[in-house]
């Protein structure tokens, strides 16, 4: 489903901030596969993904989603294919804009906008089914501005517009890390939930080494821009946190990988 | 010198047919200013492009309302000169308006060929004029002559005209280019292209009004919208301040811009009615805005925090 294949990029070359952020990084996630990252700060987690989402082009490399070269398509053109929800509650949402106009702007994605009406009654239906599946109650808001939320319930929402019109990818950036212990389980629950529901090709950064080992079917670990590690199947499932320093320590060559790195 | 409150009631309908023109102004840069959250200052270029345009096809003796449609499209095309700026060059949309608003200048002088053309309102038939005030109050016109009634229906048709285009799809993935712009790339929006078409319809409604004020003062001059811009946001933060609170809808919050606008120029005449020195009205309406857009931000930085504290305590 993805194929990311030597792709590099360095920011701020020729200056004193110079930073390889991918280093011939190749990675192919097979259709259906959900696979957590983690790594340190400046590993290369969030540049990877904002890659893959097209933020920016690769210096080097080549980007292949479903089979189709997306190296340099634009951003919003490669919104298609792609669900993304960012660390920031308030970045993924529209917070002037109500509930059922951000579910709206979702549900056109990848489609051309016209003159025709922006939410029709037939929609609406269908958010409030879908907003219901949260467990939120925000099926009876539909009117409400989003900024009138709080983080995790944007973050929910934002998750739920992210698969509404099902993605071949669905990318979360450390989706829960702005949220407090007890909503970023919550979040997650219902990530692990829609994720299943809809069989979606998954891309999840986190920072907690333990809901890296919890979620997914397979784990990899971000070191210097390229992949320390790498599991999956019956390994991934007997993974501890122990285990996984040892393989990190052992793959990398170093004992940066001290668990206060990890999890900070 | 006695100030008689007739004098000022007298004026009054004049200030008020004023501030509906500009009030269509104010939309535009409502739209840019507050929907896009873009600051475009091409509008003091734009405002007069529509005069000019207007004035110059009206002499050549094209009719009132196709000069009306060729200066909205003169106006479209400034706001694409601005937006291409911005967008394809990556300069920041500030001075892309600047640079747009100083070049327009001469293409202004250009359409003009000279600073400034006059329209009798004797030998061409026009949709507004100031002279029209006098003439339906005399009964030499019909009501429906009358410059608050012609504009107020301009106003009206534009408010709905808006209200259906920022509730279609195209509509409201340009909302969400300006309300987030992270969010609007990731659901698939190109927003280069909403910025593109939300300044050109901003400046077309901004020579729209322009093409009316041109026709109300039977003149245009190359110095006319000198300052639009400020009077645009004038009139958005008044009608903001004042209506905000009733008024939820987005119809009624154009609607309230209109008002904002109207309310400035009743402000501005009776400010001349006092008789005070006409030089220092720009200055007064500088003053006036600077105090509108800061109040936001001194209010956060130092009253709500006090009314925090005090809450804090009543709940100890």
């Amino acid at each position: 489903m993805l194929e990311l294949i030597n792709i590099s990029k360095t920011f701020n070359p020729g200056t004193v901030n110079e930073k390889l952020a991918l280093d011939r990084l190749s990675l192919t996630i097979k259709d259906g596969e959900f696979v957590t990252v983690i790594g340190g700060n400046g590993a290369g987690k969030s540049t990877m993904l904002n890659a893959v989402a097209g933020v920016f082009f690769v210096d080097d490399g080549r980007i292949i989603i479903d089979g189709n070269d997306v190296t340099r398509l634009e951003e919003h053109r490669r919104a298609k294919y792609i669900g993304r929800v960012f660390q920031d509650p308030m970045m993924g949402t529209a917070a002037s804009m109500g509930i059922e106009e951000n579910l709206a702007l979702a549900n056109r994605r990848g489609q051309f906008r016209g003159l025709k009406w922006g939410i029709t009654h037939k929609e609406r239906q269908f958010y409030k089914e879908q907003l219901a599946t949260l467990g939120l109650g925000l099926e009876n808001r539909l009117t409400t501005k989003v900024g009138l939320l709080s983080g995790g319930q944007r973050q929910a929402l934002t998750l739920l517009m992210a698969s509404l019109k099902k993605p071949k990818l669905l990318l979360l950036d450390e989706h829960t890390a702005a949220l407090d212990p007890k909503t970023a389980a919550k979040v997650l629950e219902a990530t692990e939930e829609i994720v299943r529901r809809n069989n979606l090709t998954t891309l999840m950064i986190t920072h907690n080494m333990r809901d890296a080992i919890n979620h997914g079917d397979r784990l990899i670990m971000l070191y210097e821009g390229r992949i320390a590690v790498d599991v999956s199947g019956e390994e991934k499932k007997k993974l501890t946190v122990e285990k996984l320093l040892e393989m990190f320590t052992t793959a990398s060559g170093s004992d940066e990988a001290d668990d206060k790195l990890l999890l900070s | 010198m006695s100030l008689n409150p007739m004098n000022l009631l007298s004026q009054l309908p004049g200030a008020v047919a004023q501030g509906l023109i500009w009030g269509i102004m104010a939309m535009g840069v409502y739209i840019t200013y507050r929907i896009l959250d873009l600051a475009d200052l091409t509008v003091d270029g734009s405002f007069c492009t529509g005069a000019a345009v207007c004035v110059m096809m009206i002499l050549n003796g094209h009719s009132v309302w196709v000069a009306i449609i060729c200066a909205f499209l003169a106006g479209m095309l400034t706001g694409l000169a601005t937006g291409l700026l911005h967008t394809v060059f990556g300069i920041s949309p500030i001075l892309a308006g600047i640079l747009t608003q100083l070049g327009l200048w001469s293409v202004n002088l250009a359409i003009m060929t000279r600073p400034n053309q006059s329209i009798s309102t004797n030998n061409y038939k026009l949709l507004v004029a100031l002279r029209f005030l006098d003439d339906v109050k005399k009964g030499l016109k019909p009501f429906y002559n009358h410059p608050i009634f012609v504009v107020g229906i301009f106003v009206i048709v534009i408010i709905a005209v808006l209200y259906w285009f920022f509730g279609t799809e195209l509509g409201c993935s340009i909302r969400a280019t300006g309300a987030n712009i992270n969010m609007a790339r990731a659901q698939g929006i190109n927003t280069n292209v909403n910025k593109i078409i939300g300044l050109m319809l901003s400046n077309g409604m901004v020579a729209l009004s322009g093409s009316l004020m041109a026709q109300y003062q039977n003149f245009a001059d190359i110095n006319m919208g000198r300052g639009a811009i400020v009077i645009g946001l004038a009139a958005v933060i008044i009608g903001e301040v004042l209506f905000s609170k009733i008024f939820r809808n987005f119809a009624l919050k154009l609607l309230s811009v209109v008002l904002g606008s109207i309310i400035y120029y009743i402000v501005m005449q009776t400010v001349l009615w006092l008789n005070i020195d006409a030089n220092y009205l720009k200055l007064f309406s500088a003053l006036v805005v600077a105090v509108c857009l800061g109040m936001p931000y001194l209010k956060a930085k130092y009253i709500t925090p006090i009314q925090q504290r005090k809450r804090g305590k009543s709940n100890a």
